[in-house]
């Protein structure tokens, strides 16, 4: 069974004035078939532990370790850590100009899966997984994320999340700026995988309608660039009428 | 594309609807002439110069590079097709344009022999004339004629390879009706320098189609000019370079609409990688009074892959009459940057391949455009052994 295991990450970026500790001892195990929500208010870290997690080279990780089944994810690059089946669905996917969606998918599966798809069977794959989104078939030959409105994006990101089939899913605010119909089509998404019981998910976000769709087993609320309490779907509920009030100021002076 | 304009590139340009302060033709620091006494030495400051690294002409701009080396030209032509070598006096030298700078004027007065390649008039060729133009190191000026008849239709493809300090002017008479293809391969080794004037006589209804693609050499300036030698001429100009570390490669065009009726479509892409890559385009379209019913389009896309390179990209485009069916220019320079690279790599793509990605895609569509399947062939090709040089 697939095990990320994340122990006291720390993560800085290079600031104005030099760089600047992010993430200040991350703890979190994510097995295959459970889904964590991670909850936090805006700044407290969730983006550059997703992007920690993926790779970027802007986030440099300073001390801690992550580990995938036991090998280092840290010595990987980007796409060995994507091969090696961690997918970062983005907050703010990318466009990339002259490269359509059909031979970026096609070429990203076939780095993923070790070879090409079957053309004819690719073909409905994709066509099917489009549908299954709402994602209007001419999509397949306009640039990647060009033009897209923030909706499609998050919709595209999820297309790759269902193609790809990888082992841990990092969903950086796949809700945020959806509208409810939206929402609910990029959870059934979410769902459909989830469902597969192969994907671990780690399901960040601000907000907690998205987990009236997506039932997390455990909810961690991170602040101040770690996680400050885990608990059940019920602690979903306390954020919820609550806020994040308690966090952000329980951390001020950490 | 991302409109996101890499440090160090400019992409000014103008529209400019009658009574300009300073016309098209008239930005040059002398008037077009056979012979290079007529230009004074530039020195740099000239618009026409501006961009050029005069220090990299290997004196072919002040006369100071003498004709010692050797250059081999080839030519492969079907049958129907004239071949001649010819002296410098040959009445059918010069119709298409004059040289409208210092080094085209260099080599129409340098030159000794030229070469004539005539089409007789309703000849229409199912092979390719090919031309191979081969340096053998050291200085050289070269002249070409391609001349089609009436209604006569051809493909020409042109292969610079070698190294070579060549001055040169090409130039294309196409009959009324004619139809020619030029393809132009700058295929250099890294310290050759080609600077040539090409330019068009278009006949009544004739079309002209340039593709101008551009690789090697150490400092690559190509002039594409046309002209109408009557109405219902049509140019398409195509062109795709890959400009690398410390390479200079300027393009700069001129379409004169001096004929009603007539149509011009001009598309030019580039990439570039390295320290020191400097791509240069001009694009001037000048409609004159008489060139009712023109139709007109130009655009030039640069991708910028690494730091360390500039694109200079001035489209101008000057309008003596309303009567007009369409006039209109674009030019963008974009840039490949790590973002993308990092989104493509997160999932699950190396960054070669990323690079390699990105580069095709930016290529496709003009590539297809061409339209000539074995020059397409040769062309991805390329780009492909381009990007494995350099990302490799
Ligand atoms: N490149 C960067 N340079 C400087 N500060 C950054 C950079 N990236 C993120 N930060 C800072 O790190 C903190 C966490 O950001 P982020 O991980 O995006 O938070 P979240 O996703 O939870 O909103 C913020 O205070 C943000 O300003
Ligand atoms: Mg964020």
């Amino acid at each position: 069974m697939a095990t990320l295991e994340i122990h006291d990450l720390h993560v800085s970026v290079e600031a104005d004035n030099g760089p600047q500790e992010i993430l200040r001892g991350v703890n979190l195990t994510v097995k295959q078939g459970e889904t964590h929500a991670i909850m936090g208010p805006n700044g407290s870290g969730k983006s550059t532990l997703a992007y920690s997690l993926a790779g970027h080279p802007k986030y440099t990780v300073t001390g801690g370790t992550v580990t995938l089944d036991g090998e280092n994810v840290l010595e990987m690059s980007v796409d060995e850590r994507a091969r090696a089946g961690v997918f970062l669905a983005m907050q703010y996917p990318v466009e990339v100009p002259g490269v359509s969606v059909s031979n970026f998918l096609r070429t990203s599966a076939t780095a993923i899966r070790g070879e090409a798809p079957k053309l004819r069977l690719w073909v409905k794959e994709v066509k099917a997984a489009m549908e299954r989104l709402s994602i209007d078939p001419v999509f397949a030959e306009r640039n990647v994320n060009e033009g897209f409105s923030g909706g499609e994006k998050k919709r595209h990101e999820i297309l790759q999340l269902e193609l790809l089939r990888p082992k841990i899913a990092v969903l950086d605010e796949t809700d945020s700026g959806l509208d409810v119909d939206a929402l609910r089509v990029v959870s059934d998404g979410v769902n459909r995988v989830r469902e597969s019981g192969e994907v671990g998910t780690l399901l960040i976000t601000h907000y907690t309608r998205i987990l009236r769709y997506i039932k997390p087993d455990f909810v961690h609320v991170f602040a101040h660039g770690r996680i400050a309490e885990s608990g059940g779907a019920e602690l979903a509920d306390k954020l919820e009428n609550e806020g994040y009030e308690a966090y952000v100021k329980g951390g001020a002076t950490s | 594309m991302a409109e996101n304009t890499p440090a160090g590139s400019t992409t000014d340009g103008a529209i400019q609807v009658g009574g300009a302060p300073q016309p098209i033709d008239a930005r040059v620091s002398a008037p077009a002439s056979y012979d290079v006494a007529d230009f004074p030495v530039p020195h740099g400051r000239e618009e026409e110069w501006r961009f050029t690294p005069l220090e990299r002409l290997r004196g072919l701009h002040d006369g100071t590079a003498e004709a010692k080396g050797g250059l081999r030209i080839d030519v492969d032509a079907p049958e129907g097709v004239t071949v001649e070598t010819v002296d410098r006096q040959d009445p059918r030298l010069g119709r298409a344009g004059k040289p409208v700078d210092r080094v085209a004027a260099q080599a129409y007065s340098a030159f000794e022999k030229a070469s004539v390649i005539s089409v007789p008039k309703d000849t229409v060729l199912t092979e390719p004339v090919r031309i191979g133009v081969h340096g053998e190191g050291g200085v050289a000026f070269a002249h070409q004629v391609i001349e089609l008849g009436a209604f006569a239709e051809a493909l020409v493809v042109i292969d610079h390879t070698g190294d070579a300090t060549l001055a040169a002017n090409v130039e294309f008479v196409v009959g009324d009706g004619a139809k020619l293809t030029v393809v132009s391969v700058q295929d250099w080794d890294d310290e050759a320098v080609h600077v040539a004037q090409h330019t068009a006589l278009v006949g009544r209804d004739a079309s002209f189609k340039s593709v101008i693609v551009t690789f090697g050499g150490d400092l690559v300036r190509l002039q594409p000019r046309i002209t109408y030698a009557g109405p219902g001429g049509e140019a398409e100009l195509y062109g795709l370079y890959f400009t690398d570390d410390g390479q200079h490669q300027e393009h700069r065009l001129f379409v004169d609409h001096d004929a009603p009726h007539c149509r011009s479509n001009v598309v030019y892409k580039g990439a570039l990688q390295g320290q020191g890559a400097h791509a240069v385009w001009i694009g001037d379209v000048l409609i004159r009074a008489a060139a009712e019913g023109t139709d007109t389009y130009e655009l030039n896309r640069n991708l910028v892959l690494t730091d360390g390179a500039r694109v200079d990209s001035v489209p101008n485009l000057e309008i003596e009459t309303g009567e007009i069916v369409g006039a209109g220019h674009a030019s963008a320079t974009g840039r490949f940057d790590d973002e993308q690279l990092f989104y493509l790599m997160a999932r699950g793509i190396p960054a070669d391949e990323a690079r390699r990605l990105v580069v095709r895609g930016f290529f496709a569509e003009l590539v297809q455009q061409i339209g000539i399947p074995d020059v397409e062939e040769r062309l991805l090709t390329k780009i492909e052994a381009e990007l494995e040089a350099s990302v490799g």
